[in-house]
């Protein structure tokens, strides 16, 4: 049982676990940077505790200062949100070992999804098809996977995340200094700099499976299409993955919950593919054993709140829910409103919000912790808020994703809003299906 | 603190129904913690939009960072974050006093919202002063390096 919650997280995410939390009768204590101290879901947290100024090494990612204030608020868990230490497993293992419960998956789940090469393994073992590729710990070793598999291909970083560390070499003579790069990057990003070497599909799309399990079964929430990205980022999440035959979805959900199995998965996580946009034939690529994100979009269609489903797998009840309760309805979008400038490479721009008129309506939900004087810090990433759009079908929704879109205002710094008004407007994406090739193809 | 709480999105698509139903165009609501303007837009298809405004967010201090007098003869931060003199902790710092600098050197860099941004020294010149040390927050603006 779950009665003190600690939210060691920020900005929307915050106040969405924070919303959830205090409808389930839970009293909610945020942990929050200095930088953080007046936001809104400090504002609506029961209880606040400052654990260190803004920079995120001293404050969201302090693992001593988060699991202490946990325990000296007498919490009785602690809900990491996404991102900082959502899927470190030395966090997960200190809060163990003061006695405080931890909002997702086993400390072992963490750490065999955590190495991006063991999930690959573990993925095999479970009999999910993965990219041709594999480890490569030597420079020679690379070299001969290359051969391998031939060009193009990427390489990724072992500990990563986030498309950091991740590089697509297109020729054999770029290959060394892409790998240099490629693993500095890693380097500065996660504190180790091992990649590994896949394949590269040009027509690919992203498609993602939400699986929940409580350790003994385990079921999916459907597809999410996530292909629109920048830098290896998501930009547009869709739910249902569109324009794919019914068949090639149902296989993608089903190998998705044959690994949830497999680890015996506990609490809410998805299951990442890769999908070859002309032939449906998918590869996994990794499994985040957290909330994303984009959870919304699944939670529009389903009738779900996966974070009440995460919260009630951490106070050790079984799943009530089963697949055959899981009826998918009508299709939903969700844009990420950014904090950054489109036209200046999405150069991040912090600063404060003059005037923020969000959408409303029904379909239409808004998740955001950014009101009018709002502060975007500038030590945390640039997600200002997130729309999201619920239609009978998919052309409705991308209806009122225009009719939405036209009316959002944010006054006092660049945004991804006049971008998104694009991307709504553009025939491809009305078309649906589009690969990750296509933000880069967009006319300006 | 609980009590006066936040309408989820559920409770604002049901309030813009009641107005969208109704001759009204807007609805303005203030309580001690926060103010909510529902608005329908210019057009005659034109949806609604929520502006929200909350008592106790919106820290002062912060916007009044902004504002610093114009140093002809400094290289100014490009964007708020943290000014950094080397490529990493440890390694050498991208230029010391007296180096000599063209407009493309880069002089250091200022990490924001976790993605690193080279500074340029935007003119010829010879490094007169390291203004602000390593490892500084700095606002958008705020001078770093002194060119003589």
């Amino acid at each position: 049982m779950i009665r003190r919650l600690f939210i060691a997280n920020r900005g929307e995410i915050a106040l969405r676990v924070i919303r959830t939390a205090q409808r389930m009768g839970i009293t909610t204590v945020l942990g929050v940077s200095s930088a953080d101290a007046a936001s809104l879901p400090a504002l609506m947290a029961d209880e606040v505790v400052v654990i260190g100024p803004g920079p995120s090494p001293q404050s969201y990612l302090a693992i001593d200062k988060v699991v202490a204030a946990a325990r000296d608020t007498n919490c009785d868990a602690v809900h990491p949100g996404y991102g900082f230490l959502s899927e470190n497993a030395a966090f997960a293992r200190a809060l163990a070992e003061a006695g405080i419960g931890f909002v997702g998956p086993d400390i072992a789940t963490l750490e065999g999804m955590g190495d991006k090469l063991a999930a690959r393994a573990l993925a095999q073992e479970a009999g999910l098809p993965v990219l041709p590729g594999g480890e490569a710990a030597t420079r020679a070793a690379v070299h001969t996977r290359a051969a391998e598999i031939g060009y193009p291909l990427l390489l990724k970083a072992v500990a990563g995340g986030g498309g950091k560390g991740m590089r697509r070499v297109d020729r054999a003579e770029d290959l060394d200094s892409v790998l240099d790069m490629a693993q500095a990057e890693a380097q500065a990003a996660f504190g180790n700099a091992a990649v590994y070497v896949e394949r590269f599909v040009a027509k690919g799309r992203h498609v993602e499976v939400q699986l929940l399990g409580d350790g003994t079964s385990a079921i999916h929430l459907g597809t999410r299409d996530c292909s629109i990205q920048r830098r290896f980022q998501k930009l547009v999440e869709e739910a249902p993955a569109p324009a794919m035959p019914k068949a090639a979805r149902a296989g993608i959900e089903a190998a998705a919950v044959c690994l949830a199995r497999h680890i015996a998965y506990r609490g809410a996580g998805t299951a990442e593919f890769l999908v070859d946009a002309t032939d449906f034939s998918f590869y996994f690529l990794e499994l985040n054993a957290r909330i994303q994100v984009e959870h919304p979009v699944t939670e529009a269609i389903t009738g779900l709140d996966l974070v009440e489903q995460q919260l009630l797998v951490a106070s050790g009840k079984p799943l009530t829910l089963t697949q055959a309760m899981v009826r998918p309805l009508g299709h939903a979008i969700e844009v990420r409103i950014n904090a950054e400038d489109p036209e200046a490479d999405f150069r991040p721009a912090p600063g404060r919000i003059a005037r923020a008129a969000w959408p409303a309506g029904p379909g239409i939900r808004v998740d955001t912790h950014i009101a009018a004087g709002g502060e975007v810090p500038p030590f945390y990433d640039s997600l200002l808020g997130k729309l999201i759009v619920h239609g009978a079908t998919r052309e409705a929704a991308v209806g009122m994703l225009q009719a939405a879109l036209a009316n959002l205002v944010i006054d006092g710094v660049p945004t991804t809003t006049g971008l998104h008004r694009r991307i709504a407007a553009d025939p491809r994406f009305a078309l649906g299906g589009v690969d990750t090739g296509f933000l880069p193809g967009l006319p300006a | 603190m609980s009590e006066d709480l936040p309408l989820t999105a559920e409770d604002i698509a049901e309030i813009v129904s009641i107005i969208e139903a109704s001759p009204y165009r807007e609805l303005d609501l203030a309580t001690r913690r926060f103010r909510l303007r529902l608005a329908r837009g210019d057009g005659a298809e034109a949806g609604f939009t929520q502006e929200w405004q909350w008592a106790g967010s919106a820290p002062e201090a912060a916007a009044a960072a902004a504002m610093h007098a114009a140093d002809p003869d400094a290289v100014a931060a490009p964007l708020p974050g943290t000014f950094y003199h080397a490529p990493q902790p440890g390694a050498p710092a991208f230029v010391t006093v007296g180096d000599v600098v063209g407009p493309e050197t880069v002089v250091g860099i200022v990490e924001t919202m976790k993605l690193m941004n080279p500074v340029h020294a935007g003119r010829a010149g010879t490094i007169a002063d390291m203004i602000v040390p390593n490892a500084t927050m700095v606002a958008k603006g705020q001078p770093l390096i002194r060119l003589a």
